[in-house]
């Protein structure tokens, strides 16, 4: 019963979507106030009924309901219970499902938070994001339903995937979806811009924080799917330049150069059309992930369970919303032109190269991506496109670009004097060099990867400490700087912080393949670990097999680390369970191998030694909140109070 | 002009991606198909006085079945594979057992059934390497003369069998 209610609410959803796209884009396109102000009832109503659908298959996980094929496939009844709750997006089809109800979460918190807009625009806004729900809401419906039954169910779910039984990818989807997700608001507010033909400062405005928003969102979700490799994969390592990380990587470059030119485009009014285009492009790159993991086109180690019939669904909404909004822009962006002038030395110009670099990082990572499938539907062979690739071509397109951000932020808009700039960065400037070319003589190895790196790192930092020293004259006024300022440095710092991290720990890693009897001892960074042999444990679904590692140095006892290993009893598949001792300045990371005799007293053994690996995750944080404070600065939400204050003043004013 | 650039650059890739969809990038081209199978001989699981080399099958097409007893595809194929057995009709397959440590494979076979004519024991793995075997099961035909005509990687189910081993097995003449 609960399960064919969940298909009902997301037939009326799917209605309910197709009311909220089609009367509010024709009453904007009219002036028909009645007809727009459909847009938010419908968005509200639809929001309620996907809330309902999801519930339904929440509670079918929840009660082990195995007639729903989509619970018998991914659940278990000795699956702990929040497994079983985040097991409602471990698959393709519930996936999908809360992908759907993300998108009318955003939905509602565009029209709740909208009402400063004109009514046309917002209208519009809500129209398209109908649109887009109607895409989604098909698929499910047609070809993805996560409510599909069989009878009689079997006995036992076939468990969830192991690998998607842990913390991280509990929280790690929501996020990255949100930030996908998120995308299609400023996609929306692209699209209504164009049909309005109103491209102006204010679309900037408005549209500028929900990408700001969009994009921290998905920051958050591509370090926690970094942090979850690193932990869960069990060999240590936190990004692999897969089809399905490139797939999150590339919206969140894309959205990197939308949120920079967003700022122009707001700012000086300059940029427009290439903003435009940029918000079209970083959602139609979002849903090219979708495509990218569902269809099967490329092989990955993360691919759901692939299906040409899905796959020719998404390429074919792909195109009517990708397609279709690139003809609009082909059709009316060229109308909207001019803007500010700015000189060649100016924070616009710098802007614009940021987001050359970015684009062009974007199609580098894009053609790696999808060479394997070019080469392969031209029929050339078969071949995959590795790490080198991608280490080769993405540094030498970043690293300008990382120069760049230390100088652009403390540039004038319009132009700047090339010898004032220099004045004003020359010690930052000797200092990052010396750092970059110093610093690494203390470390394990002068490596060139490592002098630019830290000599990158330390520029961006440094100019970040500038900006504020310039701005701020007493301590006082460092709260009453405005939230964007603060959201900006604190973001480029995360940037400086995280490339530190990944310098450090690329060219500083240690690993260690050791085969080990119990009573053995490794010597790693310092470190000395004794293996203390193995036991066996039981946990609710799964049997374990538990190493001791006993960590001591100069002689003394420091940490014990459990590295595991465990046999799934559904599915058989046996999991690695490293064990990690993190701290600020470097992991130590065990991981079991395979038993090298039948007594099971010797094991390989893994060890992983990673300096300041934790940068990375922390660089990210930083981003985020930076993200978030830039997104609620005060100028945006200024607005919406002095609008609810006439709202609230305008009942008076007809009664009087 | 240049504003329907994105557009056309668009619709390139959708080109791409509708080839892509018929095509499967897990299907990897084994380099030994046309060539000399690798030759071995090997002890057999069960009988410490016999051992198994590739040149007895030499003169009939047969089946190289890669498995290991704790393999769990392995099992979902084992009832095909048993079922081969029975027909009388299907090539003989002998059963290639890889890096079993456990040593569980003669129990395995006495409780579920032995499909295969012959179960050489490649405990470390050597002549896996040397076939290219990247994991279990997989499944080679080999004709008349000793060439490998067919790999398949992954348990083979009824579909499979019939549209990728029966017609090739056919045009042997077998």
């Amino acid at each position: 019963m609960i399960p064919e209610i969940g298909t009902l609410a997301l037939i009326l959803a799917l209605l309910l979507a197709l009311t909220q796209a089609v009367l509010p884009l024709w009453g904007a396109q009219r002036g028909n106030l009645t007809w727009m102000s459909v847009a938010r009832p419908a968005a509200f109503g639809q929001f309620t009924f996907i809330l309902i659908a999801y519930l339904c298959l929440v509670y079918s996980f929840l009660t082990n309901d195995f007639t729903v094929i989509n619970v018998a496939n991914n659940s278990y009844s000795n699956l702990p219970a929040f497994y079983q709750f985040t097991a409602t997006w471990g698959s393709h089809e519930g996936s999908l499902l809360f992908w759907s109800m993300l998108l009318s979460v955003w939905t509602v918190a565009v029209a709740t938070f909208s009402r400063t807009l004109p009514e046309e625009m917002v209208s519009r806004v809500i129209g398209v994001l109908g649109l887009i729900s109607v895409g989604f809401l098909s698929m499910l419906l047609i070809t993805s339903s996560p409510f599909l039954r069989q009878f009689p169910g079997p006995a036992e779910g076939s468990d969830l995937n192991p690998l998607l039984q842990d913390w991280g990818m509990i929280i790690h989807p929501p996020m990255l979806y949100m930030g996908y997700v998120g995308f299609a608001v400023a996609f929306a507010f692209a699209v209504a811009a164009l049909l309005s033909g109103r491209l102006d400062a204010a679309w900037a405005r408005w549209s500028r924080p929900w990408a700001t928003v969009a994009w921290a969102f998905l920051t958050l979700g591509v370090a926690l799917g970094s942090w979850w490799a690193y932990r869960e994969l069990g060999w240590g390592g936190w990004w692999f330049w897969d089809p399905v990380e490139n797939a999150s990587f590339m919206p969140w470059l894309a959205g990197t150069a939308l949120i920079h030119s967003l700022a122009v485009a707001e700012k000086r009014g300059a940029f427009k059309a290439w903003t435009v285009l940029l918000a079209l492009i970083t959602f139609s790159l979002s849903l090219l992930g979708t495509f990218l993991v569902r269809s099967g086109v490329l092989s990955s180690v993360h691919a759901f369970a692939v299906d040409p019939q899905r796959g020719a669904f998404i390429l074919g909404f792909m195109m009517l919303v990708v397609g279709g909004s690139l003809a609009l822009f082909a059709w009316r962006a060229p109308r909207m032109v001019a803007g500010g002038a700015f000189t060649w030395f100016s924070r616009e110009s710098m802007l614009l190269a940021n987001n050359v670099m970015m684009v062009a990082s974007v199609a580098a990572v894009l053609l790696g991506t999808l060479y394997p499938l070019f080469i392969d539907a031209l029929g050339l062979g078969k071949l995959s496109v590795g790490p080198p690739y991608f280490n080769a071509v993405f540094v030498p397109l970043i690293t300008p670009a990382l120069f760049l951000m230390g100088v652009g932020p403390l540039m004038r808009w319009k132009g700047d004097s090339v010898p004032d700039i220099l004045q004003r960065l020359k010690w930052a400037l000797a200092i990052a060099m010396a750092t970059g070319l110093l610093l690494p003589l203390t470390l394990d190895g002068y490596k060139p990867w490592a002098v630019l790196g830290l000599g990158l790192s330390t520029w961006i930092a440094l100019t970040v400490l500038i900006a504020f020293r310039e701005r701020v004259k007493n301590a006082s006024q460092l709260f009453t700087l405005p939230r964007a300022f603060w959201g900006m440095h604190l973001a480029h710092l995360g940037l400086a912080i995280g490339l530190a991290g990944i310098t450090m720990v690329v060219n500083y890693e240690r690993e260690l393949d050791v085969r080990m009897n119990v009573g053995d001892q490794a010597q790693m960074a310092g470190y000395t670990l004794t293996f203390k042999g193995t036991e066996n444990y039981s946990g609710p679904n799964y049997e374990g097999t538990r190493g001791t590692v006993i960590v001591s140095k100069d002689g003394e006892e420091r940490f014990t680390l459990y590295p595991a290993k465990r046999v799934y009893n559904r599915s058989g598949s046996v999991m690695t369970e490293a064990s990690v001792r993190p701290s600020l300045f470097s992991d130590l990371y065990v991981s079991l191998g395979e038993p090298l005799n039948n007594e099971l007293t010797t094991w390989a053994v893994r060890l992983y030694y990673k300096p300041f690996i934790n940068w990375m995750w922390l660089g990210a944080v930083f981003m985020v909140v930076g993200g978030f404070l830039a997104a609620t600065d005060r100028r945006y939400r200024i607005g919406a109070k002095a609008r609810a204050t006439a709202d609230s003043a305008s009942p008076n004013t007809q009664g009087a | 002009m240049k504003r329907w650039l994105p557009l056309v650059f668009f619709f390139v890739l959708v080109g791409f991606f509708a080839k892509g969809l018929f095509l499967n990038p897990r299907e990897v081209p084994s380099a030994f198909i046309g060539k000399a199978a690798p030759v071995f001989t090997l002890p057999v699981v069960g009988q410490a006085d016999k051992a198994f080399s590739t040149t007895d099958m030499k003169g009939q097409v047969w089946l190289l079945n890669v498995w290991a007893p704790w393999c769990v595809s392995c099992k979902v194929e084992h009832q095909l594979l048993m079922a081969l057995a029975d027909s009388q009709k299907a090539p003989p397959i002998v059963g290639l057992n890889w890096k079993d440590k456990s040593r569980d494979a003669e129990r395995l076979l006495i409780q579920t059934g032995n499909p295969y004519v012959a179960v050489p024991d490649d405990l470390s793995g050597r002549v896996g390497i040397d076939w290219g075997v990247t994991g279990t099961p997989e499944t080679y035909l080999i004709d008349q003369s000793g060439t490998v005509r067919l790999k398949h990687v992954g348990p083979i189910d009824v579909d499979i069998w019939r549209n990728k081993f029966v017609p090739k097995i056919k045009e042997l003449g077998a």
